[in-house]
């Protein structure tokens, strides 16, 4: 019980002073049936921190970390170098253990960093404002979907999904809508080396509150937006760009440039880690500044204190759901502060400079990568475009060789079957990612493992 | 949790304050250790990095199908030690519960142990993929799989969906399962009733979950009127949204009665489990005939606000809503391999583990949930166990009643006299002297050094502060806290004008926030891009 300071002498003082006989009474209006007489049967009594940590490391070591394997997963989620200064800053305990910053005049350290967070967003993703941050981007993508309803009054149900939209995201958007009464106009993903743009912008008509599109998209393949952009416009529909893997901005042209309307994102690769799926970091950005009451979320803004100096509040909470309860633009009472410190941080080591060096460095490696995979036997490589992460088409189910190979110790890739079960047509794809941490010698490691596999 | 200022307050220049030792202004504008600190918009360049990494190679093939990057993006760039100082220095100017004791009512800042963070950052946990193949993820399954034994077991019901983010996306995950359980049955009900005392996430949920909603009364004890409640269920009532230990801070008596009518009118009962800290180890929930509960596992189970957030928020469900809970989930099969079950073996697993009957509403998020949260929770359970996890309840609760009783003299205390509170203590404005308002009494406790307790929330309580001390003070914490407060509650009673001028010790004085609203700035503006 190392956590609970009281000690029994307290606590007969403190009831004596509260007036009860003992700590029961307080909790008299529970009704007795309902009350439990003593630990919950099935569950162990306390452990020490030896104890606690040792059967922690038990179960964690039965766990392939990335780093012990060549590693070639994305999908999604990608494993990236974290500078060791931005987990110091994010342990100390006045972040780690601040509140959510209602009190501005104590709380601008969090405060600060959340409008340099919106500040840096903004400009990564070309946009005129960014949220503090949501929960991750597959839910930051549901809930610009219903931005778009409600920027269109709820006068367009159709909702328009490219098919290179991550089939998890798709399956958030799809989920939700069952329940807003959203229709969903989607296309099954096409296996070829470019989107089908055409098939695309062919669903889009009058009805349509926006056209949602991933960049670059989940089978790694980087394209103009602008087309996209001009035929969503045309049908007054919004665009809303997705992007999963924030250092490709580095390297690319912003959605925001290019006509999106939103721009939705995971912000994991920066700062945040694998952590086996969560928590990430959902990124949220709108080009238009006249859009900003209709986000969801929390702001950040800037203003002044009583004495003149500068300050930063959370701000335009009129939109949230503290005030406006069943009319709140979302349910959402929190952000991933943490997170959004930790991307905060690796960005501001970065800078500019940092994150081109950085983008350049994943792009070369996946270059390499893929002409060799492209020489192994049974392996076609299908983009003719890529940041950092492409699709192997192999000549033998996928699921199984990913499989096959982790028993190895080769952590290959994420299936395409796995993501479209029931598709298949997909079968053999397999979708590898590569960043700044894989080795040529991972490279080589994954080449000939196929090969072995394939042959 | 805190409501925003409704208090009419505008900025005003300070009045010199009697007693105050202001010295001489200083050039760098910081005060000793007090320190200032430039947007790294003013002091980076997009020259600088902290990182090592190659020089872009010229000539390399580039496959960006034309798509490369032109313009500068504008991201400054800081080195490392300039980095380390920027957010070292950014920090001093946060309150936090490493700090001193933080009593937000219903927010629940305790103590967060350091051993949590050690194993969260185990590489066997904080280095996996989401998409690794099962059997290099066991290890995590398994504490996903743990974890939910114990949210089951503490709360008596029958299943659990791990994978909502956070606590409103719990709420949101559980009116989902009511709704596709009703739909499943073929009924179609369109109405919610939020007690007024429920939480502004609950009725945002319902409406985001398709729901009209409507306000149930508390009757003068500060509870859902049993009766009124009764006379408005229906046909067309889906459910009933219930705080329970409500955010009164007192338990719901009539929680069994009211399970029971809502189950006979043919819906079901949600109950916010924000409050779960005041209870766990002490009374199962499911035993009061909850239908789904979410579970905030940073209050109750330690894991660190953040400076807000990431959360997490695993929803508790009863048999009759268990099958629709969403993918993904986890299995164990009788060979003890702990299976994650995912699009791809959803049919399978519905044949073999519930006959066929699982009818997954669908996914609320990409991946599993907040993996990190788990294991910090785990490990602090593992920690209390059961005997301790009671131990938190009743110490938690005893702390609240003696606050409680040790201001109830000074300050209004609306409900004092409908029994013990629990985990969290209520008071009013009435009696404050002058124009004086909860919003000054707050901001004169920034002085004192704590941060302020929950405003203007439960909204039936005129300028409501709702503190919670939570399990983890000590009585001398509580005690100085108590002084602290009798101090500047005598001073508000008093009408003591200088509070309104408070706080005069922070590293800011009252922000404008009417001219942050009215002119929003949310993004750094370059002065010589005009």
């Amino acid at each position: 019980m190392r956590y609970l300071p009281l000690t029994d002498t307290d606590r007969g003082e403190m009831l004596q002073k509260i007036g009860v006989p003992d700590v029961d009474a307080l909790f008299a209006d529970v009704p007795e049936e309902a009350r439990l007489d003593g630990p919950i049967h099935g569950l162990p009594l306390h452990a020490s921190e030896m104890a606690v940590e040792k059967h922690m490391r038990r179960l964690s070591k039965k766990n392939l970390a990335a780093a012990d394997a060549p590693f070639f997963l994305g999908a999604g989620a990608y494993r990236h170098h974290v500078p060791a200064s931005v987990d110091h800053i994010i342990q100390r305990g006045e972040f780690l253990t601040a509140y959510t910053p209602y009190q501005p005049e104590i709380a601008q350290g969090t405060l600060q960093m959340l409008f340099e967070f919106q500040s840096q967003v903004a400009r990564l993703y070309g946009c005129a404002v960014a949220n503090a941050s949501m929960y991750d981007g597959s839910t930051a993508c549901w809930e610009a979907v219903a931005m778009a309803g409600r920027v269109a009054r709820g006068k367009r149900r159709k909702v328009v999904l490219s098919g290179a939209l991550h089939p998890h995201y798709a399956e958030v958007v799809r989920t939700m809508a069952k329940f807003t009464e959203d229709e969903i106009a989607d296309a099954p993903p096409a296996f070829q080396p470019a989107p089908d743009t055409e098939g695309l912008i062919a669903r889009i008509d009058e009805d349509t509150s926006c056209v949602v599109v991933q960049y670059p998209d989940i089978l790694g393949r980087v394209s103009d937006l602008t087309p996209v952009a001009e035929a969503a416009h045309a049908k007054g529909a919004l665009l809303i760009v997705v992007n999963t893997e924030p250092v490709a901005l580095g390297a690319i042209k912003s959605p925001g440039e290019q006509g999106a309307d939103i721009v939705v994102g995971e912000g994991q690769s920066i700062g945040v880690g694998l952590q086996f799926g969560g928590p990430y970091l959902g990124l949220f950005a709108v080009r238009d500044p006249k859009n900003v009451r209709m986000m969801p979320g929390r702001l950040c803004g800037e203003t002044t204190d009583a004495e003149g100096k500068r300050g930063f509040v959370l701000t335009l909470s009129t939109r949230e759901q503290h005030i406006r309860r069943e009319k709140a633009t979302s349910n959402i009472c929190t952000n991933s502060g943490l997170c959004a410190l930790a991307f905060s941080v690796h960005m501001t080591l970065l800078g500019e400079k940092g994150l081109r060096q950085l983008a350049a460095e994943n792009h070369r490696l996946a270059c390499v990568a893929a002409d060799r995979l492209a020489k192994v036997p049974g392996v076609s490589v299908l983009n003719d475009t890529f940041f950092n992460e492409f699709t192997l088409e192999l000549s033998k189910d996928a699921r199984e060789i990913v499989r096959n190979l982790a028993d190895d110790g080769v952590l290959a890739g994420v299936s395409l079957g796995r993501l479209y079960p029931g598709q298949e047509n997909l079968s053999g794809g397999l979708l590898v990612a590569v960043t700044e941490t894989t080795t040529e010698e991972d490279i080589e490691a994954l080449a000939s493992a196929l090969e072995g596999a394939l042959s | 949790m805190n409501a925003p200022n409704t208090s009419g307050w505008k900025p005003e220049a300070p009045v010199p304050h009697e007693g105050s030792h202001e010295g001489p202004p200083t050039v760098t504008g910081n005060r000793a250790l007090m320190l200032e600190e430039p947007l790294i918009f003013e002091i980076g360049t997009v020259e600088t990095t902290g990182v090592d990494l190659p020089e872009a190679e010229g000539g390399t093939s580039s496959r960006l199908g034309g798509m490369e990057r032109g313009e500068a993006i504008g991201l400054p760039g800081l080195s490392e030690p300039e980095t380390v100082r920027h957010y070292t220095r950014l920090s001093r100017q946060n309150y936090a519960i490493d700090l001193g004791l933080f009593p937000l009512g219903s927010c629940t800042m305790k103590h967060n142990p350091r051993l949590n963070e050690k194993v969260a950052r185990m590489p066997g946990f904080a280095d996996v993929h989401p998409l690794q193949p099962v059997s290099t993820v066991q290890g995590a399954l398994e504490v996903i799989n743990e974890l939910a034994f114990w949210l089951i077991d503490l709360t008596g019901m029958h299943g659990v969906a791990m994978s909502p983010k956070a606590g409103a996306h719990g709420e949101l995950c559980g009116m989902l399962c009511i709704r596709a359980a009703l739909e499943a049955r073929g009924d179609a009900r369109k109405v919610v009733l939020c007690p007024e005392s429920a939480h502004g996430t609950n009725p945002a949920t319902a409406a985001f979950a398709g729901y009209q909603t409507e306000d149930i009364p508390a009757d003068k004890d500060g509870r859902v009127d049993l009766e009124v409640l009764k006379a408005r269920l229906g046909p067309d009532v889906a459910a009933v949204m219930i705080t329970n230990p409500n955010t009164c801070g007192l338990f719901e008596r009539d929680m069994k009665a009211i399970s029971d009518a809502v189950h006979e009118a043919g819906g079901f009962v949600y109950c916010d489990g924000a409050n779960f800290n005041a209870i766990v180890g002490k009374v199962r929930p499911g035993d009061l005939g909850v239908d789904a509960m979410h579970i905030n596992l940073h209050k109750t189970f330690s894991t660190p606000h953040g400076g807000g957030g990431p959360g997490s928020g695993p929803v508790v469900l009863s048999e009759a809503l268990s099958p629709f809970m969403p993918l993904p989930y986890t299995s164990r099969t009788k060979d003890g391999v702990v299976h994650l079950v995912e699009e791809e073996q959803a049919d399978a697993f519905s044949e073999e583990h519930f006959d066929g009957v699982m009818q997954c509403f669908g996914r609320m998020t990409a991946f599993h949930g907040q993996m990190g949260m788990f294991t910090r929770a785990l490990t602090y359970m593992l920690s209390h166990g059961a005997d301790g996890l009671a131990q938190v309840a009743e110490d938690a609760v005893l702390n609240a009643n003696y606050v409680l009783r040790s201001l109830e003299d000074l300050l209004h205390a609306p409900y004092a006299a409908s029994g013990p509170c629990m985990h969290e203590a209520l008071f009013g404005d009435k009696g404050f002297g002058g124009d004086l308002s909860t919003l000054d009494l707050a901001k004169a406790l920034i002085d004192e050094g704590y941060h302020p307790m929950t405003m203007y929330f439960p909204l039936v309580v005129h300028g409501a502060m709702l503190i919670e001390p939570t399990e983890t003070e000590s009585k001398a914490s509580l005690d100085q806290f108590i002084m602290a407060l009798r101090s500047v509650a005598e001073r508000a009673n008093a009408g003591d004008e200088s509070m309104k001028n408070a706080p005069y010790y922070a590293p800011r004085r009252r922000l404008d926030e009417t001219q942050a609203a009215r002119k929003p700035l949310l993004s750094w503006l370059d002065p010589e891009e005009g």
